[in-house]
């Protein structure tokens, strides 16, 4: 791997980092708030009440606004593909782009020609045109994402393609195989239903603003139960899509699940952790706090007793639960390599019967192909602290955020929400919590899968295109300034916005 | 057409001097991305060496093999 230059590799990680999760400040609150405003301009269209249509026209303006400065955000990534991560893009070119392309079509169309409907229809389009097209705008909004969760899921388990060893490229062999994988339904379902509880939080934490200084209320309420019905709903389907996902990692990213729960020595009736301080041992005395007894060996494999490997059995192989070590797969990984600049060679003579024994040895060692860039084996760890500090504030906050809604449901119902300050001071903060457990889902997924860009094929260290360290950061550093004043200008808009408050009549958005 | 034309010129009319503001936002936005950004900083670095998919695909596989 010493062809490939560590610097230039995270730089270009800390810039596709640093786009990503600007770009999910935008996303998850178009997803979730998009529903809210259909559910509301729905009720307005069914009792024709004026303060269903006040709600839903605050709200769209919003929604509006978040989507117009969020619009376009995640271009930069394809611009950071194109250019820092050329091999990378190159290799799984074909795979990105049917669904991309697909999202372009289907989903970006039905997206953007309803949106101008939605906030440029009132009184101009029939009333029940007009409120289908929140609709269309919400399922658009969503389409979108499914068709980039899928490309996402593809690269965390890489299925239903092949690798052509001529062009260097991933071809598609089965593109069912790559939409209905588990990874990618249950990475759809997991993303989608977190931005719902974005969205809640987000009409939660403005409507409790509202109450705390005394205006608008029977808006503010109306808001909050419909944002507490759609969050709690929401906030407990993530946990049991957030389950299924643990499933499926401790099935196709061992390695991810053992750094979430810092397990370096894996065991039977293996515990999880819910509270505590990681020390630095790299075993399984490095945590000290509240643990379930044998619920990680239920969470990972739906058995009680089950093994569950830790980064150690990874590292070192176990040969008892069937686990290679990595110093195999690295060895193996070199031999696929090999074969591959062979099997190259011997295209280059003509040599077909060689081509044809080498490829055959690359095919079979294919699986271990990404070890061979390796020269430790601890080079396969993720960074376990980070990934589990992570993953346990996150879950942490999703719990929180369940007893939350319920919590504002029952005091709203009973007409107790606007004595009850400690409560709405808690609903204005849940906001920032909520992008708090949003971004540290990311680094769950994307950190815990580290060091791989297609996981066991590929690295990060031989995805890179070869560029200078100095041009990669200066985009950096202009990134980071356009975005922070991209951020700011959208935060004073809104600001102004929800100050103004929700008003009868006014412009379009 | 011209309906389509018309609804969405009187709904950029309609818009208020502080949304007139938001999309000069997202105009100046969008010809960063798009014009200063592609263009001057993010060039597809294999389309700026190579002109042919059979280019590209050897000079991936040499950097995978690591035959610079």
């Amino acid at each position: 791997m010493e062809h490939f230059d560590l610097a230039l590799v995270d730089w270009s990680r800390a810039q596709f980092a640093l786009t990503a999760l600007y770009h999910w400040i935008f996303v998850p609150l178009t997803l979730g708030l998009s529903f809210i405003v259909a559910f509301m301009h729905t009720i307005y269209y069914k009792t024709r009440d004026e303060e269903w249509k006040i709600m839903t026209r605050f709200w769209m303006k919003l929604f509006g606004i978040n989507f117009a400065i969020g619009v376009a955000t995640g271009i930069i990534l394809e611009f950071e593909f194109g250019l820092n991560w050329s091999n990378y893009s190159w290799i799984v070119g074909d795979i990105f782009g049917a669904p991309l392309a697909i999202e372009g079509i289907l989903a970006f169309f039905l997206e953007s020609s309803f949106i101008a409907i939605m906030f440029f229809g009132w009184d101009r389009v029939s009333k029940k045109f007009h409120m289908l097209s929140s609709w269309f705008v919400a399922i658009g909004s969503n389409l979108s994402a499914l068709w980039i969760l899928i490309a996402n899921a593809w690269m965390q388990n890489p299925t239903g393609t092949a690798f052509n060893a001529d062009t260097a490229r991933n071809e598609m062999v089965n593109f069912f195989d790559i939409a209905l994988s588990p990874t990618a339904v249950f990475k759809f379902l997991h993303t989608v239903s977190q931005s719902y509880v974005i969205g809640a939080l987000f009409v939660i934490s403005i409507s409790a603003w509202f109450i705390l200084k005394n205006r608008h209320l029977l808006f503010a309420r109306k808001s909050i139960i419909i944002a507490s019905v759609f969050g709690l709903l929401a906030s407990v389907f993530v946990s049991i899509t957030g389950d299924s996902s643990s499933f499926n990692i401790a099935h196709t990213q061992p390695m991810k699940l053992a750094a979430m729960e810092a397990l370096y020595d894996g065991e039977e009736s293996a515990d999880l952790y819910v509270v505590g301080l990681l020390n630095k041992n790299k075993d399984n005395t490095n945590f000290k706090g509240i643990k379930i007894p044998g619920m990680l060996s239920i969470m990972a494999f739906r058995n009680a007793d089950a093994f569950v490997p830790g980064v150690n059995d990874i590292l070192n192989g176990n040969e008892e639960q069937g686990i290679l070590s990595a110093e195999s797969r690295i060895e193996k990984g070199k031999i696929a390599i090999k074969a591959l600049a062979d099997y190259k060679q011997a295209r280059k003579e003509g040599n077909d019967e060689l081509a044809d024994q080498k490829l055959k040895e690359f095919e079979t060692n294919y699986s271990h192909f990404g070890y061979g860039f390796f020269k430790d084996k601890e080079e396969i760890v993720p960074n376990v602290p980070l990934t589990f500090y992570s993953f346990h504030i996150m879950v942490a906050l999703g719990l929180f955020f369940i007893l939350l809604f319920a919590w504002l449901l029952y005091v709203s119902l009973k007409d107790r929400l606007v004595k009850n300050k400690l409560l709405l001071i808690i609903s204005l903060w849940s906001l920032l919590l909520g992008y708090i457990a949003t971004e540290l889902g990311w680094i769950v997924a994307e950190v815990g899968r580290q060091p791989w860009t297609i996981q066991d094929l590929l690295p990060v260290t031989a995805s890179t295109s070869h560029l200078s360290v100095g041009s990669v950061q200066t985009t950096f550093f202009m990134f980071f300034a356009l975005f922070s004043v991209l951020l700011i200008a959208e935060i004073k808009i809104l600001i102004t916005q929800i100050k103004k408050g929700p008003e009868k009549g006014g412009s379009h958005v | 057409m011209k309906k389509i034309i018309d609804f969405y010129i009187s709904g950029f009319k309609e818009m208020s001097v502080h949304n007139k503001k938001l999309w000069v936002i997202i105009l100046v936005k969008l010809f960063i991305m798009f014009i200063i950004l592609k263009i001057f900083f993010f060039p597809n670095f294999l389309n700026s060496k190579f002109d042919t998919d059979k280019e590209k695909g050897d000079y991936v596989i040499e950097q995978l093999i690591g035959q610079e």
